[in-house]
């Protein structure tokens, strides 16, 4: 039993850097996403673009 | 005690929807509607080619001489209101995101971002100058 709960401890703390490794890196891809999103919003594009995104899922609030 | 290595093997998800930016403060929606009324008199200048984009992800006086000598101050105080927008928004994506070092990032992918979306003869400049695209 003491040998599971020192390697879940283990586990979770590889899990756990795992997740502080992923939010250091600038995340590029939603960086571009959100950029467009404002974009098109602020130089009104939406409608006048040539593939219609309307298949797009609304993103979470 | 599953239940506990289930929850472990979750946290990556966490992470993972967390790699989503926040773009929707009250900051970042004040400098977004203050820059959309603002368009509505720059986009004349960005066609007549009087105003580009740069490669920092700002606007600039790419020809002067299109614009009216009267109207040319006008024109000047635009992109300057833009370019403080501008500038914020950046400053306030990062910081919305807890990250506030990102800013030079963010600047750059707009500023790609920007060129991409624009209307074709607007002026853009590359590593080289400007550029109609």
């Amino acid at each position: 039993m003491k040998n599971l709960i020192g390697l879940l401890l283990v586990a979770g703390i590889v899990v756990l850097s795992a997740c502080v490794t992923i939010n250091v890196y600038f995340p590029a891809a939603a960086a571009e996403k959100a950029a467009d999103k404002f974009i098109d919003e602020v130089w009104q594009l939406k409608g006048e673009q040539a593939s219609p995104q309307t298949n797009v899922p609304k993103e979470p609030k | 005690m599953k239940k506990l290595l289930l929850s472990l093997l979750l946290l990556p998800l966490l992470a993972f929807a967390a790699a989503d930016l926040e773009i929707s403060t009250p900051a970042i929606a004040a400098l977004k509607s203050s820059m959309q009324a603002r368009h509505e008199q720059l986009s004349v200048h960005f066609t007549s080619g009087a105003v580009g984009l740069t490669r920092d992800g700002l606007i600039a006086i790419h020809d002067a001489n299109v614009v009216p000598i009267k109207d040319r101050q006008a024109v000047n105080s635009l992109v300057a209101a833009d370019n403080n927008d501008r500038n914020a928004l950046y400053r306030e994506i990062a910081i919305a995101n807890g990250h506030p070092e990102w800013e030079a990032e963010l600047r750059s992918t707009y500023a790609g971002r920007w060129v991409i979306k624009a209307q074709s003869g607007w002026w853009y400049q590359d590593g080289s100058g400007w550029v109609k695209k």
